[in-house]
């Protein structure tokens, strides 16, 4: 439910963006989304368009950029996704540490 | 047809937040004051705790800012203790971010203490927004079971003390106490992981040891 606040902001900077670089229309904003940020990407499309309405970025397309959460082996310091109720690393016996690959939260750009 | 423009941003969303809580804590530490912001679950005892806190801070002076969703029963609880507490009602937001708390403190008119700010229960989104606060503490319990860790990481990850509450319940049910911290330690090297109970009031003499470590 906290999808909508937070797609208002994202509105909010694109709107900044485009007003600072003269862009009438927002045509594209490039989002990436970590699955651990908490935010469902579907959700944030579906206010997307009710509060976009009458701003630069009314019909803009919302392209969002999922990332997978990676842990890092302490031993073979690989990078992998974790399994359920598991922090085992899959490639030697050691253990994985959270990493922020995973929770990024953040407008890559927009195409206007 | 025109080709687009594409304009780097590069920005979190989190940031105008993120902002406002460095504000906060800023403002909090000339104060003297060290702010934790309390996690967990509905019902996982964060008030009961807090009161169990409180009440063996001695000399150190308690401010509460009650995060819920509606209603106000903890903080007339708290202030019937002659705690000095605030509410805040989200009318149905999930979590506290830092404008809500920026107005709270303003009117709690603090100085020199420890001031907690009681989230909204849920283990998911208060572990993903700064709300200004030097130290977050996560109550975690044993009757919600021992895969909590494996289930919601990042509230885990992000505690800087955990305190597995319920205990005296430990003899009644089944709680693999060797799978959880397993699973803590995975995530957070350095909480420390301290039991306790609300009833028995157990363990609660560690956790002001560690509270007051922090502060002097």
């Amino acid at each position: 439910m906290h999808e909508y606040p937070i797609t208002r902001r994202i509105i909010e900077i694109a709107q900044e963006f485009a007003i600072k670089n003269e862009a009438d229309k927002v045509k594209v904003i490039n989002l990436v989304v970590g699955d651990y940020s908490g935010y469902v990407a579907s959700s944030i499309e579906l206010y997307f368009d009710i509060i976009a309405e009458g701003s630069r970025c009314e019909h803009a397309r919302l392209n969002i950029e999922r990332v997978k959460p990676l842990l890092k082996c302490s031993l073979c310091e690989e990078y992998f996704e974790r399994k359920p109720y598991s922090f085992s690393c899959p490639s030697c016996t050691g253990e994985g540490r959270p990493t922020e690959i995973g929770q990024e939260f953040y407008i890559r750009s927009i195409e206007v | 047809m025109s080709e687009n423009k594409e304009i780097t941003i590069m920005q979190s969303v989190y940031a105008k937040n993120d902002e406002v809580a460095a504000q906060i804590n800023k403002e909090l530490t000339t104060k003297n004051i060290f702010a934790i912001n309390v996690m967990g679950a509905p019902g996982a005892g964060k008030t009961t705790s807090l009161i169990q806190i409180i009440k063996r801070l001695g000399e150190v002076t308690p401010y509460v800012i009650e995060g819920d969703i509606e209603a106000d029963f903890d903080t007339k609880t708290l202030q019937g203790l002659g705690v000095k507490a605030i509410q805040i009602n989200t009318g149905g937001a999930c979590h506290l971010d830092s404008p809500l708390i920026g107005n709270a403190v303003e009117e709690l008119k603090l100085s020199d203490g420890v001031l907690f700010i009681e989230n909204i229960g849920n283990l998911v989104c208060p572990a993903e927004f700064m709300i200004g606060e030097h130290a977050k503490m996560l109550i975690s319990t044993v009757t919600e079971g021992s895969d909590k860790p494996y289930k919601y990481p990042l509230a885990f990850e992000k505690a800087d003390i955990i305190l597995l509450n319920k205990c005296d319940l430990l003899p009644y049910i089944e709680f693999d106490e060797e799978f959880f911290m397993k699973g803590v330690r995975a995530l957070n090297k350095t909480a420390p992981v301290i039991k306790v109970s609300g009833k028995t009031e157990e363990g609660f003499d560690e956790v002001i040891t560690w509270i007051k470590g922090k502060i002097n």
